[in-house]
């Protein structure tokens, strides 16, 4: 009878082989898709019991923490609720999270993304507690911004050009992320026609106007195909891809230097020079400066626009045959652009034409205080040459001294800039008005974009002033 | 045979080191501090490990020396899960122990020529089917999840079917050493199959008949599936025909598929079996826990989330219900992952081939078909378990032996290890001699 029993064991043996099969499955093979299985809430109850990091300003002004409620799992406080609510965005077990609270997720929850270290981490500790994020982000001028804007729907955006650091992402209106969590008020935020949960600097789709002849001036020199002193006929009413087009105001003006028709925002001009230099070139450009793609910042891809030419709602590339190159050399046509978009333009000419990677997180920091991670300063594309950047910037500094930004003068420091008023059949108001801008010109700190919905007025009137405050407040 | 007595002894150092080591894991983790009392855990186990190995030292001393560890292995194993998941059980759970040892020096002590269970099989036979239909009796049964398998008797709740097992399989190894010859001879051929002659197949449709009864009356797949399987095994050993065990194997899929399709209840456990995540899900006994089973193994991934950190309860409700007894694996998955996982299952294999190994060493018909249905019924009944929390089966109530929490699966198994090592005791005894 022993050959049966050893044919027994054999079946158990092949039982048991079973049982590791199907707890293999479940553990590594189907493991991802049962993790993420609506039915399975284990995520988000793990969440709750995580001690999240916090996220604190560039000057450790404390912007997001987590409170423990009596029953052991966190919630998230927002301490200065209107400051920065679209950089920082929000987080709540019912709503998911936004801003730097969804693209700095894994960091701020202390998850590793690799079996062993999170084997070595569970080793080492029993409570979970995530790492803090420090921002680039500055309180101060944030609030200088916000004053500014002064209720009106618009964005400010300002970066250092050096490194890409974002230190001001302002958004009206706003919203209280401490608000997000009730049903009710999520409801009325969404439903609200002014957008407040829209992040303009980084998702609004804005006429960016002549504040884009930077763009063409950038191409127009750096291509070689023109100098600051090439002189162009600004004449009224000179036919752009055979289509008569209007100088401001109907002005009319002779043969002059691209410099000086930087300076008065002469469309005539900048419209030759987009068609003689053509899409590819434009296209070129473009490209370096990061138009046709989701904006570049560290938040998630969904609160990212793309900037460029938009027909149906799809980004057109610049040598479509849908393009009019001559009206996009001014900044018109279908052309839609983001204020972050135009604040990395200005800061491409401020950085002698070396583009940084614009980013909000500044260093990763865990709970004992060692920095974990820095973000360092990233070379995002070299846009045009150093001498490119130095005319470009002489040409703008021109615009703040005689010409239509006049308003954005600051006492004692040099300011190169650039106006736009773009034309918008829109019943608030007829204007989208901007203002991008750098300083010191010798010395560039700070690089901006200020811009205003549905106003009256100009750029050089009502956007100038607004990003002249944020400057002064951040080179103070 | 005094060298296996003390290789047994040396075997139950690491047992009793692991229980100190998974108690202090376990309130390091609780409270960032290690009292005592991991180590009084320790050794108040090793001390009743120590009093069970002198028993089998001047009862038993030619028993295997290698399964009493195992178990005892196991034993602790299981307290420290059962510890991790509720401290008062822990307590309970260890008194049990204590209880169980008692019962375990008694049977050696009283069985010790377990031959004479033979003799009164059709007793011991009535008593297991009488065990099994107790939980239907009015006033004492007991219903969860749509299966009767408990019994009520004041503050004490009892799982019958766990002494059912021993009792059926008693029976059946005695039968099977009368008939088996009869078996074989009187069988013919028909088309290549062997058919046994019909008056001594009766008795073992009658096992059939009663499985089927069992399924319907306990509404229990897994554990019909445990007491049929181990009857089967014995039935193959006893015979050494495959073609008895396809017969048996085709006439309980037959009779399991016809009371799926008229048994609402089983039809309903099937269900959720097949399809965990629809809309049994929200219903009452539907696939809640066995969605949890899966969700909690997925947690666990490859090396698990260490002692003491899976989630089981959420502000106090229960997040994987049944989590000290019935899904106790998907416990020790969750926390120890694939790899703890399949250490338990090995040590459940090499239990299995001590048990295995003590019926071939047996002389005679009735100790070797004894020895291979209680392995063969202590095998199924981890296969069940485990099969039904990882869904490879419909989901059972059976408890994974010495691990999960429960007074009964303690006893009868306890009083299963004993009967293993007194067929030990006298194969080897005699094998000597």
């Amino acid at each position: 009878m022993n050959a049966p029993i050893a044919r027994l064991f054999v079946v158990v043996v092949l039982l048991f082989g079973v049982l590791v099969v199907f707890t293999s499955r479940w553990t590594v093979f189907d493991a991802d898709a049962l993790r993420h299985n609506p039915k399975n809430q284990r995520d988000l109850l793990e969440d709750q019991r995580i001690h999240r990091g916090v996220i604190r300003a560039g000057d450790r002004t404390l912007l997001a923490r987590s409170v423990k409620q009596p029953d052991g799992s966190f919630i998230r406080t927002y301490p200065l609720p209107r400051l920065f609510p679209h950089a920082v965005g929000y987080h709540f077990i019912n709503r998911g999270s936004a801003g730097l609270e969804r693209s700095y997720e894994d960091d701020l929850a202390g998850r590793n993304s690799n079996e062993l270290g999170g084997l070595i981490d569970r080793l080492g500790g029993s409570d979970r507690q995530g790492d803090d994020l420090v921002t680039a982000l500055d309180p101060d001028a944030q609030r200088v911004a916000l004053q500014q804007l002064n209720g009106r729907k618009g964005a400010v955006v300002a970066l250092d050009p050096r490194t890409g650091a974002i230190k001001v992402m302002a958004s009206n209106p706003g919203y209280d992320p401490n608000g997000v969590k009730r049903n009710s008020t999520f409801r009325a935020l969404n439903r609200d026609p002014d957008a407040p949960l829209l992040n303009r600097t980084t998702q609004a789709g804005y006429p960016p106007g002549s504040t884009f002849k930077v763009v063409t001036a950038i191409a127009a020199i750096d291509s070689g195909k023109y100098t600051p002193e090439s002189r162009v006929s600004g004449r009224n009413g000179k036919p752009i891809s055979g289509v008569p087009l209007n100088n401001d105001g109907g002005e009319s003006f002779g043969d002059i230097t691209v410099t000086d028709a930087l300076t008065h925002s002469v469309n005539t001009v900048f419209g030759e020079i987009g068609e003689k230099i053509g899409k590819r070139t434009m296209k070129e450009y473009m490209d370096r400066l990061g138009f046709g793609k989701p904006v570049e910042v560290d938040l998630p891809l969904d609160e990212r626009a793309s900037s460029g030419e938009r027909r149906n709602g799809r980004i057109l590339d610049p040598t479509s045959r849908f393009v009019d190159v001559g009206r996009m050399a001014i900044g018109q046509d279908k052309l839609t652009v983001t204020p972050l978009q135009m604040a990395m333009v200005a800061a491409s000419v401020a950085n002698g034409g070396t583009l940084m990677k614009p980013h909000l997180g500044d260093r990763i920091v865990d709970r004992d205080g060692r920095t974990v991670k820095t973000i360092k300063p990233e070379v995002m594309s070299h846009v045009m040459s150093p001498d490119t950047a130095t005319k470009v910037g002489a040409m703008m500094a021109q615009v703040v001294k005689e010409g239509t930004g006049t308003a954005a003068a600051l006492q004692g420091i040099d300011v190169a800039g650039k106006t736009g008023t773009a034309e918008v059949d829109r019943s608030c108001g007829p204007n989208q008005l901007w203002f991008i801008a750098f300083a010191p010109i010798q010395d560039p700190r700070v690089a901006i974009a200020a811009t205003v919905e549905c106003g009256t007025g100009f750029g050089g009137t009502v956007a100038a002033p607004i990003a002249k405050a944020v400057m002064q407040e951040l080179l103070k | 045979m005094r060298s296996a007595r003390n290789r047994e002894l040396l075997a139950l150092v690491p047992a009793s080191l692991l229980l100190t080591a998974g108690f202090a894991a376990v309130f390091i983790e609780r409270n960032d501090v290690l009292t005592n009392v991991s180590l009084t855990y320790g050794a108040l186990f090793l001390a009743l490990c120590l009093a069970a190995h002198i028993v089998l030292r001047v009862t038993l001393p030619y028993a295997d020396p290698y399964l009493f560890p195992l178990f005892a292995v196991l034993a602790c194993f299981g307290l420290v899960m059962i510890y991790r998941i509720d401290e008062k059980l822990a307590r309970e759970q260890a008194q049990w122990f204590v209880i169980g040892l008692g019962l375990f020096a008694a049977t050696i002590v009283l069985l010790r020529d377990y031959r004479v269970l033979e003799r009164y099989r059709y007793t011991v036979a009535a008593v297991g089917i009488g065990l099994l239909l107790l939980p239907r009796v009015p006033g004492i049964g007991s219903q969860v999840n749509g299966a009767y398998l408990g019994v009520r008797l004041g503050p004490l709740t009892f799982q019958p079917a766990e002494f059912a097992k021993i009792a059926i399989i008693v029976f059946v190894a005695s039968y099977l050493r009368d008939t088996r010859q009869l078996l074989v001879i009187g069988a013919t051929r028909i088309a290549g199959i062997t058919i046994p002659p019909i008056k001594h197949f009766g008795p073992l449709l009658v096992v059939w008949g009663a499985a089927m009864a069992l399924l319907f009356v306990i509404q229990d797949v897994g554990s019909s599936l445990m007491f049929f399987g181990g009857f089967l095994a014995v039935l193959y050993v006893a015979t050494n025909r495959l073609s008895f065990v396809a017969i048996g194997l085709g006439l309980f899929a037959a009779g399991s598929w016809v009371l799926y399709q008229v048994r609402p209840t089983i039809t309903h456990r099937v269900d959720a079996w097949l399809h965990p995540f629809g809309p049994l899900y929200d219903q009452a006994a539907g696939s809640y826990q066995i969605a949890q089973s899966v969700f909690a193994q997925a947690d666990g991934g490859l090396f698990g989330r260490g002692f003491g950190q899976a989630l089981l309860d959420v502000n106090g409700s229960q997040l994987l219900p049944a989590a000290q007894t019935d899904l106790i694996y998907s416990v020790i998955v969750n926390e120890l992952g694939l790899v703890g996982a399949c250490a338990v299952l090995c040590t459940y294999l090499l239990a299995v081939e001590r048990g295995f190994k003590i019926a071939t060493l047996a002389r005679d018909s009735f100790s070797k078909l004894l020895a291979t249905g209680l392995t063969a019924v202590f095998a199924l009944q981890v296969f069940v378990i485990v099969g039904g929390v990882t869904r490879v089966i419909p989901l059972t109530g059976v408890t994974l032996p010495f691990i999960s929490y429960g007074g009964s699966s303690i006893l009868a198994n306890f009083v299963l290890l004993a009967l293993l090592l007194l067929i030990s005791d006298r194969a080897r005894r005699e094998a000597i001699s």
